[in-house]
């Protein structure tokens, strides 16, 4: 499954590097990430993992159509994504780290917003809306504004934001890091079942390799920072469906996280040694 | 002492009220107490004015209907300055902060402009747009604009970056970004500025019937300050604060009803 050839993906990166100029000092440079080539085919669940502060981000807003890269191309299922002149990828839906709800509209507008902006009669959005909702669990909820529901009520209202536009690519950044680990562990296993359901291309990143491994076909390993690239790709055998908190106990399970672990140990540890030398200097 | 609930706090407001107006009629009545400080026991009333004749002044001019075309003219001038000056504002606002080369370029004439004491305008408005309603709505216009626009600017400045990547990426364009991320987020500082504009719009009208005009309660402050009539000066003033807590309380409802999404603390209902 690894072997996924870009004009066939429906989500590729070919040498793919990021630069940042400092706000600062318009001399200093930063590069993030550097000549990332990987793919994710059609209805294949890959996720990224990598220490923190390794620049994941960067490259799932890149993927977006956020950001764009320095250099290196961008396909959307073998079309060039060039964000400067086409603005974002239209064919993904992204799911954020961060609250992106709109705190001034409730739950069902929140959901409904894109079908909004798509034009989509109002009645047709409602309805969708309404059973979009109801199918992460928040049916009777409608009303609510944001700052009304839980850290785990918004998420999966973000969910359905972004899945009531049935889009072709899902990007997902560390979707449920803020959330404690029972919430957490249910939102792993809805978004697999939907997922299931659908079957899209997903690049999930995240910094948990049990969740990563969990959930996935494949799972990338990047370096640590900067410059981060892929250094490792590991394919996950494990049977589907998957329960998310069950197969962490499976020997197979075990041992993929052994190998998976080995591989990015030392990453890891340099990872953390760069922030304790930057804390210091 | 904890003030416990709503009714102790009423209770004190008013009392605090009734004691100021009582002390106000004690020291200033001339029959009540010897002179204090002044020689003659007819100056406190003449220097402060008398409680009890500034209510019954203020009755006289609504009992007569006097004070209606006056109060109506000052509460258009107020009204007109404060919808022009929030509109000029939110609109210019919006802009500079989307245009950040053209923000970038009137940036020292905006500061500039903030930094002038603008009540100087007025005697020039009045050059400008004669002694009519025209030179006071522009004298409170301008007063309110900076107030709102720099709210705005701020507003849209501290959009969150992850809501509006969320609604790029939900496919909004520039246009459904304005009116769906950019103006509902500009909102809330607006309306915290509303209050202070309200003011300041009738700080406009006021002060330009002060300086020239021939109708508005401004007007009639001017002519009882000529003719040393304390009480009518004070009738004037009560019925202007009047006003302007009523227009206050106005775009407080407004408020309420269109910032409904915001979070308030304590929110838990009382079984």
């Amino acid at each position: 499954m690894s072997a996924v050839t870009s004009s066939s993906a429906a989500l590729s990166f070919e040498q793919v590097t990021c630069t940042f100029i400092s706000n600062d000092d318009p001399k200093q440079r930063y590069t993030a990430v550097k000549d990332v080539t990987l793919s994710v085919a059609p209805g294949e669940f890959v996720s990224v993992v990598g220490p923190t502060g390794c620049g994941k981000s960067t490259l799932l807003n890149v993927g977006a159509g956020l950001l764009a890269p320095s250099s290196g191309t961008v396909r959307v299922f073998g079309q060039t994504l060039d964000s400067r002149t086409q603005g974002v990828n239209k064919r993904a839906g992204y799911m954020f780290q961060a609250e992106a709800l709109m705190p001034w509209r409730s739950a069902l507008a929140n959901v409904t917003a894109g079908l909004q902006f798509r034009g989509v009669a109002a009645n047709d959005a409602t309805s969708r809306g309404t059973e979009w909702l109801a199918r992460v669990g928040l049916a009777g909820f409608e009303d609510r504004f944001p700052h009304q529901l839980s850290g785990g009520m918004r998420k999966r209202v973000a969910l359905a934001q972004v899945l009531v536009l049935d889009p072709d690519i899902i990007l997902m950044d560390e979707p449920f890091s803020a959330l404690d680990v029972q919430t957490r562990q249910l939102m792993e296993n809805e978004v697999l079942d939907l997922w299931q359901a659908k079957r899209k291309a997903v690049l999930f990143i995240t910094h948990d390799l049990d969740e990563a491994i969990a959930m996935s076909d494949r799972v990338i390993v990047l370096s640590a920072g900067p410059a981060t690239r892929p250094i490792a790709e590991f394919a996950i055998d494990l049977a589907r469906p998957r329960d998310v908190a069950e197969i962490r106990s499976d020997p197979r399970f075990v041992e993929i996280h052994k190998r998976i672990w080995a591989a990015m140990k030392d990453e890891v540890l340099k990872g953390y040694s760069q922030t304790k030398v930057k804390a210091n200097a | 002492m904890a003030l416990k609930n709503k009714r102790v706090v009423r209770f004190w407001q008013i009392a605090v009220f009734v004691i100021v107006i009582a002390l106000w009629y004690v020291l200033t009545s001339p029959t009540l107490l010897p002179p204090i400080f002044f020689k003659n026991a007819q100056q406190a009333a003449f220097f402060f004015g008398e409680p009890q004749v500034v209510a019954q002044r203020t009755w006289e001019w609504f009992a007569s209907g006097e004070i209606y075309i006056h109060l109506g003219i000052t509460l258009i001038e107020t009204v007109l300055a404060f919808f022009l000056g929030t509109l000029s504002g939110l609109a210019i606002g919006m802009w500079l902060a989307l245009a950040p080369s053209a923000s970038a370029v009137f940036d020292p004439y905006i500061k500039g402009a903030n930094a002038m004491p603008r009540v100087i305008l007025a005697p020039i408005f009045a050059v400008w747009f004669g002694l009519g309603i025209a030179s006071k709505v522009a004298l409170g216009m301008t007063l309110v604009f900076f107030i709102v626009f720099f709210n705005v600017f701020q507003g849209v400045r501290e959009v969150s970056p992850v809501v509006l990547a969320n609604a790029r990426m939900l496919g909004a364009n520039k246009r459904q970004l304005l009116r769906s991320v950019y103006l509902p987020s500009a909102m809330s500082w607006v309306f915290s500025s509303l209050h202070t504009s309200v003011g300041l719009a009738f700080v406009g009208a006021v002060v330009g019937e002060y300086l020239g005009s021939s109708r508005g309660v401004g007007y009639l402050i001017l002519q009882a300050e000529g003719t040393f009539d304390i009480n009518t000066v004070f009738a004037g003033i009560v019925v202007l604060t009047a006003f302007a807590l009523i227009l206050d309380a106005l775009v407080g409802l407004v408020e309420t009803r269109l910032m409904k999404w915001q979070p308030k603390s304590g929110e838990t209902e009382r079984l």
